[in-house]
């Protein structure tokens, strides 16, 4: 199922690029970004930010007994990120001119979609090498000789130096996921006022750390099913709090935030600003009251990850799509095109996770899983 | 209080002050002036008669497709709006009954949004602070629309190889000593071509000899940090289709924002560094603290 979803979109990424963006998707001149910016990129790596959100408490706080949720958190992000990359080629116009970005004397340091670009590039080969030492390991006692003798050569280099890529790890998100707010306040005055707010950066990237957080938890409930793996409960339960307490602390400072700029008022509004940023005020409080009862099944651990998530979710597409307010007369809702390519992307790289864990040390309890 | 919410509050406090630190770092960010030799257009609604005489010859000199898609059988270039085919439009505004006529195209921002948004300066503020196109710098990717508050560029959307739409002040014909395509065909010197100051002055002296007429603004003046583009009206500018009265500079806010936090990419190589430091102390004490492992 997985695979034929991801076939479909295959082919549909074959016809977009046949026919062009105008007749394969509901873009337009007043809404240039849909769900290919608004979930893949946007929503898609605030869900990827699991590695990231590991790092820190594994790295910096040192909390070591956290680390076999490492490995799989790291997957998810490479492949969400890999996905992402991937979206952004098939979204603009004219991918054949990206080599250019290369050129870093031709860069227009003003652009924060610029800083957003080579962020997220660097960091998705980050990822990839933070996941290296599995493949390595693997590799190390299966395959033709010659790639034995790379993976053992390799091997301990990596595992010195992979200090200096965690550091990098944790800026770089740190960067293009608050840039990723910054975007839309180049929208500035169509950007509707509930979203529109200097505080966007921090907002996003106090949520992506806590749809991280929701994201290995949810992972790894998933995984315990799917694999028949006994969950790791006793450490899923304090990350689904740190999840909301950081989900919390955003919502109030979000209201503050409003009040202090005396936009109280269009809290009362009763059009459809209103009622999304009531949805997601709701969400997120109720996502965070789900993660902190103290009385946890894996059921509804899961259900309050899944929330915040969702919740996060939603704030991304509310801010790109939603608050956005471009002259009137403009309309948007994705074409059946743009939503399956969607779809079929987050398939495969479902398929494509499933399969690494089958055959590479990801999962605690698995050879070679400490880095 | 557990571990981990002294652990959480840690990771607060710390994040909090990296921000304030950063936030307080902000220096508003200076207003930018348009270049000594920036040109422009004056629209006067007044005079305008709705010819599209203009329109015709933007299409001309710019070698644009017709637009047949909104009227008649496929046969009338009838544009409603600028789109892939149109740089230039003569659009009817109503009000109290009153209309007018008013003409749409780019403004030529003194600090524009799309050039602030362009990562490699596809558009970009060119001679005679004209805003410019091009081709080989653009990766498609539609920010400088996103960010455009005037609704100004437009995309090929049916093309295999899209380019962006939009008016560049006819900066060819300039060169070649011509004056742009819509200012040569105007039958009534509704819009006129020029210096930006001598414009500037020439608007106000119009409001000034008929005050009863104009509304006593000249739009473009300072709005949105000003644009080349220059308006005056009978109408409130409102009810031309002009959305924004506000002076503030569009790019104002994320770039205050953003050149703030990133000033000599401080912030950042310090965060790399602590990270970086921390970690290897962390790896220096072991996981003495970690009862599980």
């Amino acid at each position: 199922m997985l695979v034929f979803l991801a076939a479909v979109a295959v082919a549909l990424i074959a016809w977009r690029f046949t026919v062009g963006l105008g007749r394969s998707t509901a873009l337009s001149d007043g809404y240039p970004w849909g769900i290919w910016i608004a979930f893949d990129v946007v929503t898609g790596t605030a869900f990827a930010c699991g590695g990231y959100a590991m790092a820190f408490l594994v790295y910096i706080f040192n909390k070591g007994k956290y680390h076999p949720l490492v490995r799989p958190a790291v997957l998810t992000s490479a492949l969400g990120y890999s996905i992402a990359g991937l979206s952004v080629m098939i979204d603009v116009g004219r991918p054949w001119a990206a080599w250019r970005l290369a050129k870093v004397w031709t860069w227009n340091l003003n652009s924060v979609l610029l800083e957003v670009a080579v962020c997220i590039m660097a960091y998705t080969v980050v990822l990839w090498i933070e996941l290296a030492p599995a493949f390595l390991a693997k590799f190390k006692t299966t395959g033709p000789a010659k790639v034995q003798s790379f993976a053992r050569a390799t091997l301990p280099f990596l595992e010195k130096a992979l200090i200096w890529i965690i550091a990098l790890g944790m800026l770089l998100p740190t960067m293009h996921q608050s840039s990723l707010g910054a975007l839309m306040l180049l929208a500035g005055p169509r950007l509707h006022g509930l979203w529109n707010t200097a505080w966007l950066p921090l907002f996003n990237l106090v949520t992506c750390v806590a749809m991280g957080f929701a994201i290995v938890v949810a992972e790894s409930a998933f995984s315990s099913v799917a694999f028949g793996r006994k969950p790791e409960f006793g450490l899923l339960k304090p990350i689904g709090r740190v999840a909301a307490w950081l989900t919390l602390a955003f919502v109030v400072f979000r209201f503050a935030d409003l009040a202090f700029k005396g936009r109280v008022g269009l809290f009362g509004t009763f059009d459809l600003y209103g009622i999304m940023f009531w949805i997601e005020a709701a969400l997120f409080v109720l996502a965070s009251f789900m993660l902190l009862r103290r009385k946890q099944s894996l059921g509804s651990l899961l259900r309050g990850a899944m929330l915040v998530a969702i919740a996060g979710g939603l704030y991304r597409f509310d801010t790109f799509l939603v608050a956005f307010q471009p002259e009137r007369g403009w309309h948007y809702f994705p074409s059946v095109t743009e939503q399956l390519i969607t779809l079929g992307l987050v398939a495969g790289e479902l398929a494509v996770y499933g399969a690494v864990v089958k055959y590479f040390p990801i999962l605690s309890g698995t050879e070679g899983e400490r880095a | 209080m557990s571990t981990d919410r002294r652990t959480l509050l840690k990771g607060l406090c710390a994040a909090a002050t990296c921000t304030v630190a950063g936030v307080s770092a902000v220096e508003a960010r200076e207003k930018k002036v348009a270049p000594a030799d920036a040109v422009g257009l004056l629209y006067d609604a007044t005079k305008c008669i709705g010819c599209k005489a203009c329109v015709a010859k933007c299409k001309e000199v710019n070698k644009l497709q017709a637009d047949v898609d909104g009227y008649g059988d496929g046969l009338y270039d009838a544009p409603e709006g600028l789109n892939e085919y149109t740089k230039n439009v003569i659009q009817l505004a109503k009000y109290n009954g009153e209309t007018s006529y008013v003409k749409k195209q780019c403004m030529h921002c003194v600090d524009p949004a799309c050039t602030s948004a362009c990562m490699m300066g596809a558009l970009h503020k060119g001679k005679f602070g004209i805003v410019e196109w091009e081709a080989n710098k653009c990766i498609g990717c539609r920010y400088c629309q996103v960010a455009c508050p005037f609704g100004v560029p437009k995309f090929q959307w049916s093309k295999l190889s899209p380019r962006l739409v939009k008016c560049e002040l006819c900066k060819d014909r300039l060169a070649e000593g011509k004056l742009p395509g819509c200012v040569e065909a105007c039958p009534r010197q509704a819009v006129i071509y020029g210096k930006r100051e001598e414009l500037l002055q020439e608007a106000h002296r119009r409001i000034a000899t008929k005050p009863d007429l104009y509304v006593n603004k000249v739009y473009g003046e300072k709005e949105l940090g000003g644009t080349q583009v220059l308006y005056i009206s009978h109408v409130p500018f409102e009810n031309l289709g002009f959305r924004f009265q506000q002076e503030e500079a569009v790019p104002n806010l994320q770039q205050t924002v953003q050149h703030g936090i990133y000033k000599g990419f401080a912030a950042p190589l310090a965060l790399y560094g602590i990270l970086g430091a921390v970690m290897f102390r962390n790896r220096k004490k072991g996981d003495a603290n970690d009862d599980v492992r």
